[in-house]
């Protein structure tokens, strides 16, 4: 047992550098699972005889569970399958007597494990983003999911379950320490009227972005025609109209059915993708809040993310083929963590904006990247070259971009390097000076021939490397210098990393 | 043909020339491995395409190995200001600036050859891996001493992430 004193949850104040407990129901929510597990497993393996019984037919030999009930064990074995439920329980029970966490003003604290005891901390000042989780079964119980994202690969700290308002209450509090303010956050007052019954379904069917918290004309949401329309046209749809089309052509030449062995696991297997692809995705959300991006979405079971500012090392702006009549375009960001939430639409929770068009884009990108001017962004993924803030790619780069030297192209502002490539498949990266880590120079033997040079703009890892190839040597040396010193200058006046410690006490 | 790429550094230090034995015996230790079995494999099986892909990966490897000197000549650093700017390469140049306040860390390597000759390799290393600056061929003083120099003044220009 813990030798330090556990102080007893308070309604709210978790931030005040005690030891806490996570919320009480979290060894059955835990334990849950596995009684779920084992109620599956004996449904599933139990069909054929449910069936049978239903609809009569012959015994099945040699099944476990048929051998237990004809020999009269059924007894025994629903004993021992309650006896290990309760031992799941009890463990669980003791691992959550032994998971405590605290805050303090510098960190992040959580220690657990029974007969490996570990021990995490993470700097509050390193905070790359908080994900609250609330699965549908743990949300019924008003509970949910907190995980803050500390940059590093699997570096992260889980506080899983907490009181669905107290998580809410914690995210506000870890950013507002976080962000280097030291003005109290006003405590939002919880209606606490009616049953519990009354203030569960309330919870469910509240919004899932407090209005409160952002103000609505930065919100930007997904509708759902145009989600519908973005699955339509990708790339996984036309290879099941392709996988159909080239079975239902075998079909009509050769005249087996064997084919259809391929069509059928196609099917189903894409028909569940889009299914959780879409209940996923409703009631999608981003929205800019005091403290960071703020990214939500989800039906039966939610999630959102909050993103910090500073915590967005590059953005990329990007148009598949098929989305350009439409108008349609996807943001993805690079991040210094890897959070284990997925994000919407079952994709990488780097994709912040699954779907979106023209208006929705540069209001996401105001969002997260708010130094850096509109008019330039817009020319950044509509131009098709020419005269217009970028500097592109000269004629005889044509022999190497056929299409795009016009638009092939870079500018640099006071705050972020833009790097535009493609005519066909329209592509603008962004990466904020101040988390730029490095910059390089590449030139190989075909480029020196053609007197062009390629750049590469180094980040974190992520989904995106920023590099723009076939641009003219000179043209390219400049940025190469110009961008060396601003990613100096830049990180020199950025404070992001406590990004209110300019506010006034308040 | 164009120009091939510089900047307009006024000093570039360059790495030691002993490195080129490194480097030299690195590659021959490499070329043998990969050609005694590919030789034998030709001898035995005796196609005549073997032998001649044999051969040309032998002329490869001879071609890298005399321009080794030449190409550790490319490689040079150069502490500017605020940031650390680095070239190698003579075929495909690449040139790299990394601003002090970015180290995560430095790192020191000694292989065997090069410990033999008195020489260490310095890696520096930020939060992106593609940054990727290997200073190979530095004495072992100087190598302490860059490094002292280099944590010395990420300290002093210290940033977030």
């Amino acid at each position: 047992m813990s030798t330090e004193p556990v102080a007893s949850i308070p309604e709210g104040r978790y931030t005040d550098g005690e030891w806490h407990r996570l919320h009480p129901l979290t060894p059955l929510l835990k334990g849950g699972i596995a009684f779920v597990a084992i109620l599956g497993y004996v449904v599933v393996s139990q069909r054929d005889r449910l069936i049978e019984t239903f609809f009569g037919g012959e015994q099945t030999e040699g099944d476990p569970v048929v051998w237990l009930a004809e020999h009269g064990y059924a007894g025994f074995a629903i004993l021992a399958v309650v006896a290990f439920l309760v031992i799941v329980i009890v463990a669980f029970y003791f691992s959550w007597r032994m998971h405590t966490f605290r805050i303090t003003d510098e960190v992040v604290e959580v220690r657990s494990g029974i007969l490996f005891r570990t021990n995490r901390k993470g700097r509050l000042d390193r905070v790359q983003g908080i994900n609250i989780a609330r699965p549908f079964l743990p949300r019924l119980f008003g509970t949910a999911k907190l995980e803050v994202n500390v940059a590093g690969q699997d570096a992260n700290v889980q506080l899983e379950y907490l009181g669905s308002s107290a998580a809410d209450e914690l995210r506000r509090e870890i950013l507002r320490l976080a962000s280097g303010t030291r003005a109290e956050t006003t405590q939002t007052v919880v209606d606490a009227s009616g049953t519990v019954i009354e203030q569960r379904v309330a919870e469910l069917l509240a919004p899932e972005l407090d209005p409160s918290i952002a103000p609505p004309e930065s919100v930007v949401k997904l509708h759902f025609g145009r989600l519908v329309g973005s699955s339509v046209l990708s790339g996984a749809t036309l290879f099941i109209v392709a996988v159909v089309v080239g079975v239902f052509v075998t079909l009509s030449l050769t005249g087996s059915l064997f084919s259809l062995v391929f069509l059928v696991p196609t099917v189903i297997g894409m028909g569940s993708y889009y299914v959780s692809k879409f209940t996923r995705s409703l009631r999608y959300s981003i929205a800019g809040t005091p403290d960071g991006v703020r990214v939500g979405f989800g039906l039966l079971s939610t999630s959102n993310q909050t993103l910090p500012p500073g915590r967005i090392h590059s953005v990329q702006v990007s148009q598949p083929l098929l989305w350009r009549p439409a108008g349609w375009w996807e943001i993805k960001v690079n991040r210094a963590s890897k959070s284990s939430a997925e994000g919407a639409a079952g994709q990488a929770n780097t994709t912040i904006l699954p779907v979106g068009n023209r208006s929705d884009v540069l209001k996401v990108l105001a969002l997260v990247l708010p130094d850096v001017d509109s008019a330039i962004l817009e020319r950044g993924l509509h131009s098709k070259g020419g005269d217009d803030g970028f500097t592109n790619s000269p004629k005889r780069a044509a022999v190497i971009r056929w299409f795009s030297w016009r638009r092939n192209g870079f500018a640099l502002t006071d705050s972020a390097v833009l790097l535009r490539k493609g005519a066909i498949w329209r592509e603008l990266v962004i990466v904020p000076q101040a988390r730029m880590q490095s910059v390089a120079l590449h030139q190989g033997s075909i480029l020196r021939r053609l007197g062009l040079a390629e750049i590469r703009v180094h980040t974190v890892a992520g989904p995106i490397t920023p590099s723009l190839g076939a641009i003219d040597a000179t043209a390219a040396t400049t940025f190469f210098l110009e961008t060396a010193d601003a990613a100096v200058r830049s990180s020199g006046r950025d404070t992001s990393h406590r990004w209110r410690s300019g506010e006034a006490l308040a | 043909m164009s120009e091939r790429l510089d900047l307009p550094v006024t000093e570039w230090r360059r790495v030691s020339s002993k490195y080129v034995i490194v480097d030299v015996i690195g590659y021959v230790i490499f070329a043998l491995m990969v050609l005694i079995p590919a030789g034998l494999v030709s001898y035995w099986i005796g196609f005549e395409w073997m032998w001649a892909a044999t051969i040309s990966l032998a002329i490869i490897f001879l071609l890298t190995i005399v321009f080794t000197p030449r190409r550790v000549r490319s490689i040079g650093y150069a502490l500017r200001d605020d940031d650390l700017l680095f070239r190698r390469g003579i075929l495909f140049q690449r040139f790299v600036a990394i601003p002090y306040g970015r180290m995560q860390l430095v790192d020191i390597n000694r292989g065997p050859i090069a410990r033999a000759l008195g020489l260490s390799e310095l890696k520096f290393v930020t939060a992106a891996a593609a940054s990727g600056v290997t200073i190979p061929g530095l004495p072992e003083a100087d190598a302490e001493e860059l490094r002292d120099t280099l944590v010395a003044l990420a300290e002093t220009r210290r940033g977030g992430l």
